[in-house]
């Protein structure tokens, strides 16, 4: 049995540029812009024809990049909003959990909350009086919950919202992205919470950008690309997929913007300083192979290389490079001083490369700092924060930088390697 | 329609439990709690009656024979009921902004944001209706079995304004200027009604002007039932509760008609 049909649906909306602002009443009756269709040009199209079917007991994927439609598509699932074409057909109740808390007054106690969201979220008071114990115990707010909940915290808003939406005992439950906001501690509990639900046969349909949750619960993942379901399938498949091409798409962005981030860069003081005794320009990165590049794998050699042009003779001078991550925390640094290389000359320019083997980071953005400088640290040309590089990598693990390892057992230990993670 | 109204009553739960909420959150952290809802009618009341009791002498009006406390009493009674009327009105203004949480994130009936909107200001109104009756008391005015018409005004009152809320909270959503223009509107309509001068003080011709305006006699039928004690002019009272009626009819047809645009717009 279908527990959701999806068929052909489309769904526009109203582009809000310009055409509104200047919207009267006279004109929206004139013009019948209030009732009438939107023109192909005043209109955004978020769903462009989406078609799909899940048999109840199923658990699907959505992804897709921002703006692609994932939420649209699930709101209308949800019945929030409604197709501009095509039609949606469910079976059971559903349970939406789009934002949470939504209708949380936050002058009154978490007590009454709790019934007054339960009855916005369809439920009949006798039915929350029934759950209430087990809301409150899920969202482990026994202590608090006769506090008005403008005292509590986010975590504990969000635990009583998620607890309450989960208390619906839907048939059909709408995730959205919604555990991105969990603290630590409670988004495990949200996990179990849901697989629990897959066990007891309930119908699920989760989005995120959360690959890994993604394949490790669903069933069956959908990409949706520009409004369109671009792919449908194995779970591991299409989110490989997926990563590929935001891989190829970002590659070509950051190399558009490396020749940009340049230009930009000499009228802004903060990122660059110093007195261009010595200048560095021309920075950029490659692969094993020599190939110009901005996004490496984990364990990737990476080759920085940059010119460096000196207005007079200079035999005080230090090149130096830091490494750092997206939270600004430096990975790695190192000059040619630190490394006991003493300066003899530089006259007129040169290149300046520093080969790493294996780059041994983990998933994520890195900003690099270049400069040169004096032994006392007088700076010729500092550019901070100028250049970047994507790690992408199929670990998981976390952290600073991907430490070499292995893992070894003896005893009565045993484990199988897992072929899709 | 009428479908759509058996749709209305089934979301009865969910009313009531808004009504409760925006009752108890109104009051909640404040120190008087719930005589705000008295303080400012009271207030209205109080500077009217220094104004045009006092000052203007609008206690000479016929009926008052310059007794002052008489026209405090009668400004009471209109100022009540149209305290309930103005507050819907504005209040609806706002309501679907300013729950858009509600209509964004859940599936939710959203005509129940309006009808909660009059529905918590009625309670008000009858929350003050004790008051009211109390001073009939202290000025020693006699309360006659007419006040029983109440529960009729009530009602007119509540179909008139509700379909005067639909519109306006729909339209709001589109036309944000609405919301200045409406300020505006409410207290020039608050003195084309009857409520701080008698019906019968003004000119005919006037009179003839007035009439065109419902709140003109959903604000009598309360005078007359409470302070005149006598049966509301009851020929224009239906027409008033059938205009009503008519208002609320297509107040509500123009929120359906708009319902899906809310998501996006509010």
């Amino acid at each position: 049995m279908e527990a959701v049909q999806v068929r052909d649906v489309f769904k526009f909306y109203k582009k809000h540029a310009d055409s509104h602002k200047f919207l009267t009443i006279k004109s929206a009756l004139v013009n019948k812009t209030l009732f009438g269709d939107l023109e192909a040009g005043e209109r955004f199209e978020a769903l462009r024809g989406v078609s799909f079917a899940l048999e109840a007991g199923k658990t699907l994927g959505i992804i897709g990049e921002n703006g692609s439609g994932k939420s649209t598509l699930l709101k209308i699932l949800a019945g929030i909003s409604r197709p501009t074409a095509g039609e949606v057909v469910t079976q059971g109740r559903i349970s939406a959990l789009i934002e949470l808390g939504a209708g949380f007054h936050p002058e009154i106690s978490g007590r009454e909350n709790i019934f007054i969201n339960g009855v916005i979220l369809g439920l009949t008071r006798k039915e929350i009086q029934a759950k209430y114990e087990e809301i409150v115990r899920f969202a482990e707010l026994e202590e608090f919950i006769d506090n008005p909940v403008k005292s509590y915290s986010s975590g504990m808003f969000m635990r009583l919202g998620f607890s309450i939406a989960i208390n619906v005992n839907p048939d059909i439950l709408l995730i959205d992205e919604v555990l991105a906001v969990g603290d630590a501690s409670f988004v495990p509990k949200c996990l179990d919470k849901i697989n629990e639900f897959r066990r007891h046969g309930k119908t699920i349909i989760f989005v995120s950008h959360d690959l890994s949750t993604i394949e490790r619960i669903c069933d069956e993942v959908i990409w949706i690309r520009k409004g369109l379901v671009e792919m449908r399938g194995y779970p591991k498949r299409v989110t490989d997929a997926y990563l590929e091409y935001v891989g190829k798409k970002d590659e070509v962005q950051t190399l558009a913007r490396h020749g940009e981030e340049e230009q930009e860069a000499a009228s802004e003081r903060e990122k660059r300083w110093g007195s261009r005794e010595v200048e560095i320009a021309n920075v950029r990165m490659f692969d094993g192979q020599g190939r110009e590049k901005y996004i490496f794998q984990h364990d990737e050699p990476l080759a920085l290389e940059f010119d460096v042009a000196a207005a007079a003779e200079q035999d005080d001078f230090v090149f130096g490079i830091g490494i750092f991550n997206s939270e600004g925390i430096q990975v790695y640094g190192s000059n040619t001083l630190l490394e006991n290389l003493v300066s003899q000359s530089l006259a007129g320019s040169g290149k300046v490369r520093l080969e790493i083997p294996a780059l041994g980071l983990v998933n994520g953005t890195y900003f690099l700092d270049i400069a040169a400088h004096k032994r006392d640290g007088y700076p010729f040309d500092y550019h901070h924060f100028q250049y970047t590089f994507r790690v992408t990598s199929s670990h998981r693990d976390v952290g600073i930088a991907r430490i070499p390892h292995r893992w070894q057992f003896s005893g009565g230990i045993a484990f199988r390697k897992d072929e899709n993670p | 329609m009428i479908e759509k109204l058996k749709e209305i009553i089934r979301h009865r739960e969910l009313i009531a439990t808004l009504v409760s909420r925006e009752l108890k959150a109104r009051y909640r952290g404040t120190v008087l709690g719930f005589f705000w809802s008295l303080i400012n009618p009271l207030l209205l009341m109080a500077v009217y009656t220094v104004v045009f009791g006092f000052i203007i002498g609008g206690a000479r009006a016929p009926g008052f024979e310059g007794n002052k406390w008489m026209y405090a009493l009668f400004l009471f009674n209109g100022i009540l009921p149209w305290t309930w009327f103005s507050s819907s009105l504005l209040e609806s203004a706002n309501v679907l902004s300013v729950q858009g949480a509600l209509i964004k994130k859940i599936k939710f009936p959203v005509e129940v944001l309006p009808i909660m909107v009059v529905t918590t200001n009625m309670v008000h109104f009858i929350l003050g209706l004790p008051v009211l009756v109390a001073f009939f008391l202290i000025f020693g005015k006699p309360l006659t079995p007419w006040v029983l018409f109440l529960p009729v005004s009530l009602v007119a009152q509540y179909i008139f304004t509700m379909g005067l809320c639909f519109l306006v909270s729909a339209l709001t959503v589109h036309f944000k200027d609405i919301k200045d223009i409406l300020a505006n509107l409410i207290t020039l309509w608050f003195f084309a009604t009857p409520i701080i001068y008698p019906y019968e003080s003004v000119p005919r011709a006037l009179q003839v002007v007035l009439n065109f305006n419902p709140m003109t006699h959903i604000i009598e039928s309360y005078h007359y039932s409470f302070f005149m004690g006598s049966l509301p002019h009851y020929k224009r009272f239906t027409i008033t509760i059938l205009v009503g009626l008519l208002f609320f009819y297509l107040g509500y047809l123009l929120f359906d008609k708009l319902r899906d645009t809310y998501v996006e717009e509010v």
